[in-house]
């Protein structure tokens, strides 16, 4: 199909195209750290780690953290008497495409202080990979498995780390990055042919189906059940 | 394996007069041991094509006996990728899909929705859009209510309550129906205002819903609240502590029965939700049954929300003022060049976003449900949009909550948590 005959549907495969100038990725004001009382006792305590600091859409403060001690910091957060950020609200990525990095965003608020911060990793994309906070949160363990589905980011120490939006088995890459084409890797024929051949395996683990099988190979009691004799 | 033979002496019992005296059915004891299963476990599939489920939401229980060892939901079924749509679409053409994640509820994600956007862009809307808003959002916080009441009441196996609540969510549907001219598929919402004002009588029409609808409440509270039934399937049924169910990251009314008051409303207000004089029912034991007892108390303080934003709802434009934003009127367009320029630009171009990103969160019927948008300078349409989605943080829970409990119980679990799968699988 050439391009002059494509209209309709077929159009928006174009989608948006990822610019060719790799912009910046960490975007509004760079505000007085001590506007936040967070921000200040994270750039005393991490130093370096901590290396930026920028206001979002008014209010909403955003912290850029060495993806490499996410753990450490996030933990930190967590459970330092005086910030408490316990409930995890949020963990997303971000791919702003053009080759520059993928974010981990952490949305963290404090039920007792009623405070808001969000932390965000950079990742190039080379190495795709970070620290899981399921330690740490539990709530970490379906949305850190749905940024690996659809990001391909890895996280370490996860316990379960599988798709989970997508199947098991599926094969053409991670669907929210910005080189994803919009409807897939693959022709409609061979999305079909493999929707098709499906083996009902794909739906359980191994773990699963070692529980499943065990029961039938049990002996049974003088092997004389109904219809056992043909 | 051994096999139980058990004998029964079945005959017709002398003692039986022809008035027909029940007396003591003679069931013979067996003593045949039980075996040991200790090691057998059996995998059993809840779903994905089951009405206890809510939607096509697969849970593969590990079971020992009738005790659930473990329980793994599978998702997915009906994942339609609208974050990746979204993309491809402009800020008003993303709203037709916010509403078919959650169709139980779906004003308040259209209300969400263009919410963030309106933050992300530093529009503030009118105050008649506010308490419009308000309006909407409260009253499909009923309306999701409504169908967890109803469908957990059939769960539990009483079907009184469902018919009801489907009668009062009719009503709703069709308050719905005048103001979109759709029932489930609202997308009500346009950046900047609303898609129109409420029509004639509208207002009168949701009056009388809120005249009679406490009547039903009080009714479905008679026959469930102190229901023997209902209190055996449900208390102590899926417990969990405050502590856990914020590590767990449970939000709404399942957070706020283990007796964490956070409610975004209260700890986050946006539109006024501060001047509303509303309580945030909290429960005690986290169970399945302080769960039931949150959300029947919410849809009293809805109504109270719901009475107090009708008496405030000023006159005035629902639409922004400004024609970068909102569309002008059909008569204008047709009549006036410059008003046929800016729709020309809006339709086909769509509203230009300043650089950034923006995380806004609203309290849902399900849960805090936020909304993180990232634009490009200039941009018409998003380079993410990603949705919070409450259930599915809730649901994820649910090995939490089932592990250790009977089979049963977990149809009572699951409905307790109140999950929509269109949200959960986006």
């Amino acid at each position: 199909m050439t391009d002059e005959t494509k209209s309709g549907l077929d159009a928006v495969d174009e989608g948006p195209v990822p610019s060719d100038a790799a912009g910046p990725t960490q975007v509004g004001v760079v505000p007085d750290p001590h506007s936040h009382p967070t921000v200040a006792a994270l750039l005393e305590r991490f130093g370096d780690a901590v290396y930026g600091h920028r206001i979002a859409a008014g209010d909403e403060h955003v912290v850029f953290a060495d993806p490499a001690r996410n753990l450490e910091i996030l933990g930190f957060l967590r459970d330092d008497p005086d910030q408490r950020y316990d409930l995890l609200r949020d963990v997303t990525a971000v791919d702003y495409g053009g080759g520059r990095p993928l974010q981990v965003v952490y949305v963290l608020w404090s039920i007792p202080n009623r405070r808001s911060l969000r932390v965000k990793c950079e990742l190039p994309l080379d190495a795709l990979a970070i620290d899981s906070v399921v330690p740490l949160w539990q709530a970490a363990n379906w949305l850190e498995r749905e940024v690996y589905d659809l990001f391909g980011i890895t996280f370490r120490g996860h316990p379960d780390l599988r798709r989970i939006m997508m199947p098991f088995d599926y094969a053409e890459g991670h669907p929210l990055r910005k080189d994803f084409p919009l409807r897939g890797r693959f022709s409609r024929a061979e999305q079909t042919r493999r929707a098709l051949s499906q083996d009902v395996g794909r739906f359980y683990t191994e773990h699963d189906i070692e529980i499943g099988r065990e029961p039938q190979e049990l002996p049974r009691a003088g092997e004389e059940t109904p219809g056992s004799e043909t | 394996m051994a096999q139980k033979t058990v004998e029964f002496t079945v005959g017709r019992n002398p003692e039986m007069g022809p008035g027909g005296t029940p007396v003591a059915s003679p069931l013979a004891p067996f003593d045949v041991p039980e075996p040991d299963l200790d090691s057998e476990h059996m995998l059993i599939n809840i779903g994905p094509q089951h009405p206890a489920t809510h939607g096509v939401l697969r849970l593969l229980c590990e079971l020992d006996g009738e005790t659930l060892v473990d329980v793994t939901p599978h998702i997915g079924y009906l994942h339609s990728s609208f974050e990746k749509l979204g993309e491809y679409r402009t800020w008003n053409q993303i709203v037709p899909l916010t509403d078919r994640m959650d169709y139980l509820a779906p004003l308040i994600y259209n209300c969400a929705y263009v919410m963030a956007v309106e933050k992300l862009m530093g529009i503030e809307v009118t105050e008649r859009c506010k308490v419009v808003r308000v309006i909407l959002m409260e009253m499909d916080r009923i309306f999701g209510h409504l169908l967890w009441l109803g469908t957990t009441a059939i769960d539990v196996g009483a079907m009184t309550p469902f018919l009801y609540t489907f009668e009062e969510r009719e009503r709703i549907y069709q308050l719905h129906e005048a103001l979109t001219g759709a029932r489930i598929t609202t997308s009500a919402t346009r950046v900047g205002g609303m898609m129109a004002d409420l029509p004639e009588g509208w207002i009168a029409q949701l009056e009388d819903f809120l005249s009679t609808f406490p009547k039903t409440l009080d009714e479905c509270d008679r026959l469930l609240t102190n229901n023997g039934i209902l209190i055996g399937r449900t208390q102590g049924v899926g417990a969990i502590s405050a502590e856990e169910a914020v590590n767990y990251g449970l939000t709404g009314p399942n957070l706020r029965a283990s007796g964490v008051p956070y409610d975004v409303r209260k700890d986050q207000p946006y539109y006024d939700y501060e001047t509303y004089d509303f309580e945030v029912p909290v429960g005690e034991h986290g169970d399945s049954y302080d769960r039931y007892l949150c959300r029947m108390e919410e849809m009293r303080q809805s109504l109270r929300i719901l009475r107090q934003a009708i008496d405030r709802l000023p006159e005035g434009p629902i639409n922004v003022p400004d024609p970068n934003i909102s569309l002008p009127s059909k008569t204008d367009c047709m009549s006036d060049m410059e008003s046929m320029i800016h729709h020309f630009k809006l339709i086909t171009q769509g509203i230009p976003a300043p650089e950034g990103d923006c995380y806004f969160a609203v309290e849902a019927s399900k849960g805090e449900l936020g909304m993180y948008l990232v634009a490009e300078e200039g941009g018409t349409k998003p380079v993410r949009w990603r949705i919070r989605p409450p259930s599915f943080v809730n649901i994820a829970a649910i090995g939490k909550l089932a592990r250790g409990h009977l089979i049963a119980d977990l149809i009572m679990i699951n409905a307790s948590l109140d999950i929509v799968l269109g949200e959960i699988d986006r």
